[in-house]
């Protein structure tokens, strides 16, 4: 393809006190695709997250938002280049409205200065016309428009999500990761998370990468995935290949030796991961 | 629907004249003779305390870093006016009192400023209990520094001695002018909160990881509310000195900086009209209470705790007083619902838009089912 | 040689105001640690124990004991304000506020205290009696006075008892996981709520100790006498790492001899540029600038937050 790559990343590492989190890890996202992310708890899916938007630096390896080099930057560097997220525990702006968390991260918009918000300059209220109205528009994808002066604390739990993936949006993004969007969803929320995700994709021409337990959700929407199993890559393909991959299916359900790892995992993780594990092995079953 | 609420333009008006009102009852309290000295010195001292308490709160209730080393700023602002205006008078560079007042306020301002910006960027890299720690670490050596520059203390300049109170200062601010300077301050507090920037500053307030991932410079954002804020304790400074005549190195200490974070909390953190109710109720109270003298500072103590304890969020929690919405609920009145969706079609008229009304119109809708 | 002596006997002193700072801070650093909360009232248990030992010392001598034995009513009654204040403001507060609200509580039990003795025993500094008279002990040409010896002792006394309290009991446990995690504590049928409560009381003891320490050497009292005491001593905790014990030992140790050092030779290293006056101030610097380079002081565990 002569197009360039929205992400490249080339042996991305990083070491934690001696405990290698992340090691080689490799990915392409061309422009509109949606690529999973997927291992087992403590795999170091979020510390990939964590590395492409900047909150850490890696130890080794570099990657590249179209072209641009990416290693180095800060956090809002990264993301005023393009790359936006959203956070396996929800990061809202709890105490402001639903309208107003997406007016900042529409921040980088505007263009009126100091002066102009304190003299009420003409282009300041341009501009707050018409961020209002985008953001109006955006929360409207989301069906969250009738939502727009409710506190975003007072959010059902399942808009609460889709709001952190429209405030990402805001930020006027070419890549997008999405940290378990599903986390602690019924079925029903899923489903319209999942029409949200289609949606987006179509809509404003983003590469996404997906972290996610529900199984079921990442076989359905994502083009190819990715596994990683204590900060490796131990599989990439798609869907079809994942599915059926050993080296997946022993990381997941753990062979002879590590069973009592895998036992003790299960136990310790919450509602929402047991039925993904359980949806996982749906899958594999397939 | 459209009709049942304030334009933008006639709210603004509402607050110029809410404003002016104010002003013609300060003249007349002051002009008819019904304030003596004594009143007038606590309006003064009122002013000052709110031109603290509202510039405090934009760092300690909008962005919610707890600093106690306000008067360390209020106090460099302090000496540098002090300083200026003497050396003006010693130059014998001619001036008009009132320019000279402005002038040096404004000066002393800046300085202080510079030194917030100075202090800021390293301390603000710390959080919570770490930076209330550090700023008062601030705070005390400026006080220290402060009382060991001989220029600074006995009558200042070359004449000066280390280690006295700087004395014979130009009591030259005037209470007219103060007011109107408090007023301005309060509108450009008031209108950077209400803005793009004001919106970035809470929302590092409520989830800093959330805002830098949101594309928000946040080392940028938390330098420039500090040294707004070391900006106008500056000025607050200035009026000071020029008010009262001499200053003391001890006034820049934690202790009273604590005073203005006090203010800031009893008022509502967040909310710049809680501060200034709670700026005022608090320099009076200690002065209604001084009939039981020794037990004043004890009763205020009390007070203090009690009301910590009973509302913890203060006078007004985040919920800013409005005149416009009043006079929409008075006008309007449709009961509260009736009057949260005029106050919400407000806040969009504010927009200005015909469409931006019609959409909030509709919006309102759902959002009333919902609640 | 004789230069080399008076060194010597600034670091005795030092180490004598340093013992206190360290107990003052430990105090701190216990409450800190296990309610996050900044107890700026912390200073103000020394006056308290202070007025008590001067008012008990008299009331002790007429029953024929040692004024020494007034620490006991002191560590009582400090022990008692210590547990009043947590019950009747803290723990209301922090049960509806938020941590700044905590904060102006603490501030305004400080105020409280500081006001409520002034008014009963008035602004003006009084005389504590004579507590313990130990002979000047002499080496060569060094000359350590009773009272350095005393509260160096006693400062170490009390600070190894604390950490063995602390690592090797069931209630030095109990704090220690309350500190950690308070609901998980609860679940493991920890009495989180009697754990702070007696947290306190040993704070507010250790602070009469320090009264004692503190009056040996300079046998005045005033309302407002812990403030500069306790604001050293919350430098001194921080600077340790506050919730840290053995960081509130060695803060308080390290805050006591620059203070000391400073004082004796800051005027002739710069010469005279810095005099001793600012010593006040060089205790805050060296606190900033070990802040921005260990934000958790110098023994303290670091705190992150998980993205």
């Amino acid at each position: 393809m002569a197009e360039q790559p929205i992400l490249r990343a080339e042996h991305l590492g990083i070491t934690f006190g001696g405990l290698r989190a992340v090691d080689d890890f490799n990915m392409t996202i061309n422009k509109g695709e949606l690529v999973g992310l997927i291992g087992p708890n403590g795999a170091g899916k979020t510390t990939v997250f964590n590395l492409l938007t900047g909150v850490y630096k890696p130890t080794d390896g570099e990657f590249w938002l179209d072209g641009e080099k990416m290693n180095g930057k800060k956090t809002y560097q990264v993301v005023r280049a393009g790359i936006a997220r959203t956070f396996q525990n929800i990061r809202l702006f709890k105490q402001m409205t639903v309208e107003e968390n997406v007016l900042v991260a529409f921040n980088e918009s505007f263009s009126y200065h100091m002066g102009g918000a304190i003299f009420r300059t003409p282009r300041f209220w341009r501009e707050e016309r018409e961020m209002h109205q985008k953001a109006i528009d955006l929360l409207r994808i989301f069906k969250l428009e009738g939502l727009a002066q409710t506190q975003a604390a007072n959010l059902p739990y399942g808009a609460q999500r889709k709001l952190e993936i429209a405030r990402a949006l805001a930020t006027g993004m070419k890549l997008l990761l999405l940290d378990e969007p599903a986390a602690g969803m019924n079925p029903t929320e899923t489903e319209d998370l999942l029409e949200c995700i289609n949606t987006i994709r179509d809509r404003f021409g983003i590469a996404i990468l997906l972290i996610e337990h529900d199984m079921s959700l990442v076989m359905n929407v994502c083009q190819r995935i990715q596994v990683l199993d204590y900060g490796r890559t131990i599989a990439s393909g798609s869907p079809d290949e994942i599915a059926h991959n050993p080296k997946v299916i022993s990381a997941y359900l753990g062979n002879d030796e590590d069973d009592a790892d895998t036992d003790a995992e299960a136990d310790t993780a919450d509602t929402a991961d047991a039925t993904a594990d359980a949806d996982g092995k749906e899958e594999h079953d397939a | 629907m459209k009709k049942s609420a304030l334009s933008m333009k006639q709210s603004y008006i509402v607050c110029a004249v809410g404003i002016a009102v104010l002003f013609g009852l300060l003249m007349a309290v002051c002009e008819s003779g019904a304030a003596n000295t004594y009143i007038k010195g606590i309006l003064m001292t009122c002013c000052i305390a709110v031109i603290m308490t509202t510039s405090l709160n934009l760092t300690v209730g909008v962005l919610g870093q707890l600093t106690l080393g306000c008067c360390g700023f209020e106090m460099i602002g302090a000496y540098s006016a002090a300083l200026l205006s003497k050396m003006i008078v010693a130059k014998g560079i001619a001036m008009d009192p009132t320019a000279r007042f402005l002038l040096t306020i404004f000066v002393g301002a800046v300085i202080a400023c510079i030194f917030g910006i100075l202090v800021g960027i390293p301390a603000l890299r710390l959080h919570g209990d770490y930076l209330a720690i550090i700023t008062l670490g601030f705070g005390e050596i400026i006080r220290v520094v402060l009382q060991n520059i001989p220029a600074a203390g006995g009558v200042g300049l070359d004449k000066g001695q280390a280690g006295q109170a700087l004395i014979g200062i130009d009591r030259i601010a005037n209470l007219y002018v103060v007011f109107w300077i408090t007023v301005i301050t309060v509108v450009l507090l008031f209108m950077f909160a209400r803005s793009r920037y004001g919106r970035a500053v809470k929302a590092i307030r409520d989830d800093e990881i959330a805002a830098s991932a949101s594309g928000l410079n946040i080392t940028y954002l938390k330098v420039l509310v500090f040294a707004i804020s070391a900006f106008f304790a500056g000025l607050a400074g200035g009026i000071y000195a020029q008010y009262m005549g001499s200053l003391t190195p001890a006034y820049a200490g934690w202790l009273q900086s604590t005073n203005y974070v006090i203010m800031v909390v009893f008022g509502g953190m967040g909310s710049l009209t809680g501060s200034i109710l709670s700026a005022i109720v608090l320099t009076i109270l200690p002065e209604a209470l001084r009939a039981f003298s020794d037990y004043r500072m004890l009763a205020y103590s009390v007070v203090l705790v009690v009301f910590m304890i009973f509302r913890p969020q203060g006078i007004f929690g985040s919920w800013e007083f409005s005149l416009p919405k009043l006079i929409n609920r008075i006008i309007y009145r449709n009961g509260r619902g009736g009057a949260a969706k005029a106050a919400i079609a407000a806040e969009i008229a504010e927009f200005g838009d015909v469409t931006a009304t019609a959409a909030a119109a509709e919006t309102a809708e759902p959002a009333g089912k919902e609640a | 040689m004789s230069g080399f002596v008076m060194f010597i006997s600034q670091i005795f002193n030092g180490l004598k105001i340093g013992s206190v700072y360290a107990l003052v801070a430990l105090g701190y650093t216990m409450v800190y640690g296990i309610i996050r909360l900044l107890n700026f009232a912390h200073g103000d248990f020394i006056m308290i124990g202070a007025y008590t030992l001067m008012l008990s010392i008299p009331a002790l001598a007429v029953m024929g004991l040692p004024a020494w034995t007034a620490v006991i009513p002191a560590t009582l009654v400090c022990a008692l304000v210590g547990v009043l204040v947590e019950r009747l403001a803290y723990k209301p507060v922090r049960e509806k506020g938020n941590s700044m609200t905590a904060l102006i509580t603490a501030i305004a039990m400080s105020l409280l205290l500081e006001n409520g003795s002034q008014a009963i025993f008035g602004a003006d500094f009084k005389t504590v009696p004579t507590i313990i008279s130990i002979p000047t002990l002499t080496i060569g040409q060094l000359k350590i006075d009773g009272a350095t010896i005393v509260s160096i002792v006693l400062g170490v006394i009390m600070m190894a008892a604390m950490q063995l309290y602390v690592k090797r009991t069931k209630q030095g446990k109990a704090m220690r996981a309350v500190s950690e995690d308070k609901e998980a504590s609860l679940l493991m049928g920890i009495n989180v709520n009697g754990t702070i409560t007696l947290t306190f009381a040993i704070g507010s003891g250790l602070a009469a100790i320090a009264a004692l320490m503190y009056c040996v050497s300079y046998p005045q009292v005033s309302p407002t006498m812990g403030m500069m005491l306790g604001l050293k001593a919350f430098v001194a905790a921080v600077l340790g790492g506050i919730g840290s014990i053995p960081g509130a030992m060695v803060g308080g140790l390290a805050i006591g001899l620059v203070e000391s050092l400073t004082k004796a030779y800051i005027g002739t290293i710069t010469g005279g540029v810095i005099t001793s006056a600012f010593s006040d101030a060089i205790v805050f610097a060296i606190l900033i600038i070990v802040l921005l380079v260990r934000p958790s002081g110098l023994m303290g565990e670091p705190e992150t937050e998980k993205v």
